[in-house]
Order: C-alpha cells, then structure tokens, then sequence
C-alpha cells in the first residue's frame, strides 16, 4: 500500500506468525493504522477529523443498538418507550442523550473534515474516489440522521416526516404515488415507523461499508498534506503509529471532553422542545425546523418561491436543494487547479472563505421564519451557493496566479513549519 | 539536545538520538508516559462500560412490579390459587390438614432436596404453601394447583413436561428436577392477606 518505504509487518509471537499465514487480519490493521501507513510528516490537526468521524460513528452504533434493545417502534407506544428509556431504563438518560448528541457532534466533526478537504484540495487527483465515496457517505449519514429523528415519534419527528416525504411529491407526474409507496400510508404512521427503524438500524452499517471503502481508497495514493504537495521520499513520511496515533488520541481525548460538556451540561440543546410533545396527525408546530445540521439544505429548499419556466416553485426547491449536495460529486473536475492547497492560492482562500460564511448565513436563513427579510437573504445566499461552484471556482482555476510552491513538504517543514503547514495558512507571510 | 550528524542523503532517516537510559537500563520518560497515557485510557474505557453493561439489568419500572399483595380470605382447605408476580406464577395452596399430616409423615432423609414443611411456611401459617410456580428442572409451570388437575403420585404437583413430582409441600420427589418449588420471600400482613416480594 502507498509507498514502497512503508514498514513491512513482521509477526514475531509464533502464533502471530500462525494467524499471519491463515488470516492476515493483524496484518491488515498495521498496514492501515499501524507503522506500514506512511503518512506526511506535517499534517496539522485538521487531519483529526477523520477519526473522530469514526470514532462518532462506533458511538453511534453502540448507543443505538442499545437503544433498540429498549425502543419499540410502534406508533402506540414508541414516544412512550423513549420515556422509559430516559426514565426507567438503568443509564437509558445517559445512552439516549449521547446518541442525540452523538448524532451533532458526527455531524460537526464530517462539517469541519469536509471544509478541510475543500481548502486543501483533497478531492483533486488522485483523490477523486476519496472524495466521490466521502459524498456517498455524507448522503447516507443524512438519510440516517433524518430517519432516526423520526423515531421518537414526537411532533418534529412526524412533521419532519410529514415534509421530508414530501419533497418526492414534486416528482412530476409520479410524485404522491412515490411519496405513498415510502410511506406506506397517506401521512405517516405506524407503517413509516416501522420501516425507517428498520432502515435506521440497517444504514449506520452501510455507512461503515462504505468509511472501509474510503479509507481503502485514500490509502492507495496515501494521504494529502497542508502543502499539498505530493510525497516525494522517506524523508516526507512518518509511520502512522506511534506518531499519529498518539496525535489522533490527543484529539479524540479533547474531543470526548467537548462531547461530555454538551452531554452532562446541555443535553437538550441543540434539540427541539417540540419533540417531547407526543405525535399529533392534526396539529402542526408553529415552526417546523430540521435538526442544526440540515438547516443550510433547508435554506436552499425555500429559496425558490416563485414557478418559473413552467416548473412548480416545490420542484425548483427539491431540485435545488438535491443539486446543492450533487455538485459535491462534481467537483474534482470543476476545480481544474493543478495547486491543491489554498494556502498558495490566494484567490481560492478567499473565495472558500467567503463559501463558509455563506454557508453560515444560509444555516441562519434555514432556522428562521419564513417571512421577510430572511427569504430575500436566503434567495442570494442559495444563489452566491451555487455560484461559488460553478462560476467562481471554475474562473479562479482559470485565472489565478498561484504562490510558489515549496519543493518538497520536508524542505517546507524545515524552512519554517509555521508558514507551510499552520492550519488554513494562518500564519503565512 | 545530544548532537547528530548531518544526514546528507534527505531520503535516509536520520539516526536516533540516544537518551539518557538507551543502553537499556532503567525505564525511560517515555515509557512512563505510554504506560500513564494507555493507563488513563483504559480506566476511562472500563467507566464507559459500566452504564453500557449496567443498561441490560432489570428496568425501574420492572422492579417496580417486584412485590404483590393476594388476599387469601376466599381461598378455602384444599383449593389453591395462582398469582402473578414478576410476571412469574405464584402457588398459593391452603393445605387440609390430610395433606400437611402427609408432607410431615415424609423421613428427610429420603428427600433430594431436604427441607420440612414448616420450614417452607410461616409459624401459624403452617396451612399457606406459597410457592413459585416454576419447576426448577426447565422452568414450565406444573399442574396441581387448579381444581382436577394432575397432582402426581405425590398429591402436590406434576410437571408433566419432563415428568417431575412434588409432594404436598411442593418438594421434589421423583423426575429430573433437582430442587424444591422455590418459595419467595412473603409475609402476612393480616391474617387473610399477604404480601409477595
């Protein structure tokens, strides 16, 4: 795997030699996170943000299937069983609480690990499957997240029901017969809830498919660096283990201290009081709002308020809010740029700035009202979104002037660390 | 900083600097450090697995069903009731005096399992065998307690599953089970009421 100075696996207990020949899975492991993973030398902490996606997601799974060993997915008594979970059940607050922050705190860590990868140009060649699959898996964890909302089957987890489903009405034509079929009802009930629990339960396990497929993928041409420069020699890499294990450890340990603070101090915080009141088919909330995480997806969906050419304003709204994610796919070949780093491209840094403040004002956009000012504001922030993607960062790639580029990242780190390899540039010039 | 000499080709490691204790005598700082660090790890690890294991013990809300009062008043010589208590039957059986001359009359050393009557009853309650209604070979509820049904060859209960017997003091007699039904911690509150659990 990756380079050919990778350190080679040399079982030496005899039952490791044993188990090397019939079943090299410890093998496996070294290779992947162990000394035979050489990694560049200068990563900076954005570079933790992978395992602690992983690290999320086996909190993820381990919470929740505990929980389904006390929930019941029926429309009768699931909002009920939650309340047993949280007051019945030995540790059922604690177990269910850190599955609802575990569910924001994955989706801050995937935020920041995707934002890493647009400033660093981590989906250009020859990451282009790395980043493909990384999409695929960010589709999946929202699928995931949407469905497991439903489950208590509070208000917001019906309405949310009620207006997610909705988005396959807008299909032309075959549109409510879709949104019927996945429903398996005229507005959700016992038979929704039966399925997405299933599915909830089924996904986290696709996801873990799919992380094992990225990391395969990223593995062959190893890792990307704050310079962005390729790796040229032994002198670039360090093994994975110990040196950033011991990094990555570090990072999970902050990020476990950060998680507790929310778990034991704010447990409710990021949620909807909304959601603890029962399910009620005919009463909707004041304001219907997704979880924190969609609220930017939610900002593009209401954008379009007007039927244009000939399209319905709910279409519009679906297929800008689906395209808002598709254009991920596309973005290796968008960004023609041979320089992957941001850090020797001044341009690009501040048009990716300016993509995360926009970002930022659509996920303000997606927690308000629906009335004015704030639909005007989202109209522009869903449109400066899409045209960050299509029209700036094609033009920049065409017409910026890059720095020069250190030789090599050994030559960067020993010409001062600090201007290469800070996080985001920070401390450049 | 112990000095090193300068590597002149970049694609060779440069070499380890010796500390202190690298001849291999006495631990070094970073050995302390590994095992602190893993240390730390692990008693962080074994405090998560605590509410994690912790979860699948008996909930608040079935412990809350973990006692049961039975009003025993209707209940006459020779009759017996079945009661609910941790989802689990309970005998209540009030015994002729036939029955308790029976269980008596039996040598304990010819039990499996040995134990008198008045040992499974309460003082003054000699008449009361409560007892779980669980047979302690496979756990299936045995047969005796409602009117005309099998009492087996003893005249107390028979589990007709794997075919064990119990006498009129619900103790094992004959088939595979090893043990007496067991009988649950009760009281009497009154004379005609008593409370399991």
């Amino acid at each position: 795997m990756s380079f050919p100075w990778a350190e080679h696996y040399r079982p030496h207990h005899p039952m490791m030699r044993w188990l090397d020949e019939k079943l090299p899975l410890p093998r496996l492991v070294y290779n992947a996170v162990g000394a035979g993973y050489p990694v560049p030398r200068n990563l900076n902490y954005f570079w933790n943000f992978g395992v602690l996606a992983g690290a999320s997601l086996a909190i993820q799974i381990v919470t929740g299937i505990i929980l389904a060993m006390h929930y019941a997915a029926n429309g009768l008594v699931a909002f009920d069983s939650v309340e047993h979970i949280m007051r019945d059940v030995n540790s059922g607050w604690l177990i269910r609480y850190a599955h609802m922050n575990g569910a924001s705190f994955f989706f801050i860590v995937v935020y920041i690990h995707i934002f890493r990868g647009l400033y660093y140009g981590s989906y250009k060649a020859p990451r282009e499957m790395v980043w493909l699959l990384g999409v695929v898996i960010f589709l999946l964890m929202m699928a995931t997240a949407f469905m497991g909302y439903v489950l208590p089957w509070g208000q917001m987890s019906f309405w949310g029901a009620q207006v997610i489903t909705g988005f396959f009405s807008a299909i032309p034509l075959v549109g409510e017969p879709v949104r019927q079929w996945l429903l398996g009802g005229y507005a959700p009930d016992n038979d929704a809830l039966n399925r997405f629990f299933s599915l909830h339960y089924l996904l986290p396990f696709v996801i873990a498919a799919v992380i094992m497929l990225h990391i395969w993928a990223l593995h062959i041409p190893g890792s990307n660096n704050p310079t962005g420069v390729a790796v040229q020699g032994p002198a670039d890499t360090v093994p994975f283990h110990p040196y950033y294990t011991a990094k990555d450890g570090f990072g999970l340990g902050v990020f476990l201290v950060l998680f507790s603070i929310m778990l034991f101090f704010a447990p409710n915080y990021l949620g909807h009081p909304d959601n603890y009141i029962p399910a009620n088919p005919l009463a909707t909330p004041a304001h219907i709002v997704p979880e924190w995480y969609f609220w930017p997806f939610y900002a593009i969906l209401r954008a379009f308020t007007f039927d244009f050419l000939f399209v319905p304003a709910k279409l519009w709204g679906v297929v800008a809010m689906f395209s808002a994610i598709a254009l991920l796919f596309f973005l290796p070949w968008i960004d023609r740029s041979p320089v992957r780093s941001a850090n020797y491209r001044p341009a690009y840094r501040i048009a990716f700035w300016m993509l995360v403040a926009d970002v930022a004002i659509l996920a303000w956009i997606g927690k308000s009202p629906a009335e004015e000012p704030y639909v005007r504001i989202g109209q522009f922030a869903a449109a400066y979104y899409f045209a960050h993607f299509l029209i700036i960062v094609p033009l920049i790639a065409r017409f910026e002037t890059p720095k020069p580029l250190p030789n090599s990242i050994t030559e960067s780190v020993l010409h001062g660390e600090a201007a290469e390899a800070a996080p985001l540039g920070l401390a450049a010039e | 900083m112990a000095t090193r000499d300068t590597v002149d080709d970049p694609n060779q490691r440069p070499p380890v600097i010796a500390g202190p204790h690298e001849d291999g005598v006495g631990p070094r700082r970073r050995d302390f450090l590994n095992i602190a660090a893993v240390s730390f790890a692990g008693v962080g690890a074994a405090t998560v697995l605590i509410p994690l294991v912790n979860q699948m013990n008996p909930s608040a809300d079935v412990l809350a069903l973990a006692s049961t009062e039975v009003d025993l008043a209707k209940v006459v010589p020779g009759q017996g009731i079945k009661v609910s208590w941790r989802k689990q039957p309970v005998f209540i059986r009030n015994l002729t005096p036939k029955e308790i001359a029976e269980a008596d009359a039996v040598p304990l050393s010819s039990l499996r399992d040995p134990q008198t009557l008045a040992e499974r009853t309460k003082p003054g309650h000699k008449n009361w065998l409560i007892t779980l209604g669980v047979c302690t070979h496979l756990g299936c509820v045995p047969l005796g307690i409602s009117e005309g049904e099998n009492r087996g060859q003893y005249g107390g209960y028979f589990c007709p599953c794997h075919g064990s017997q119990y006498d009129t003091a619900a103790r094992i007699r004959g088939g595979p089970a090893p043990r007496n039904l067991a009988v649950p911690d009760y009281a009497f509150k009154t004379p005609t009421t008593v409370q399991i659990g």
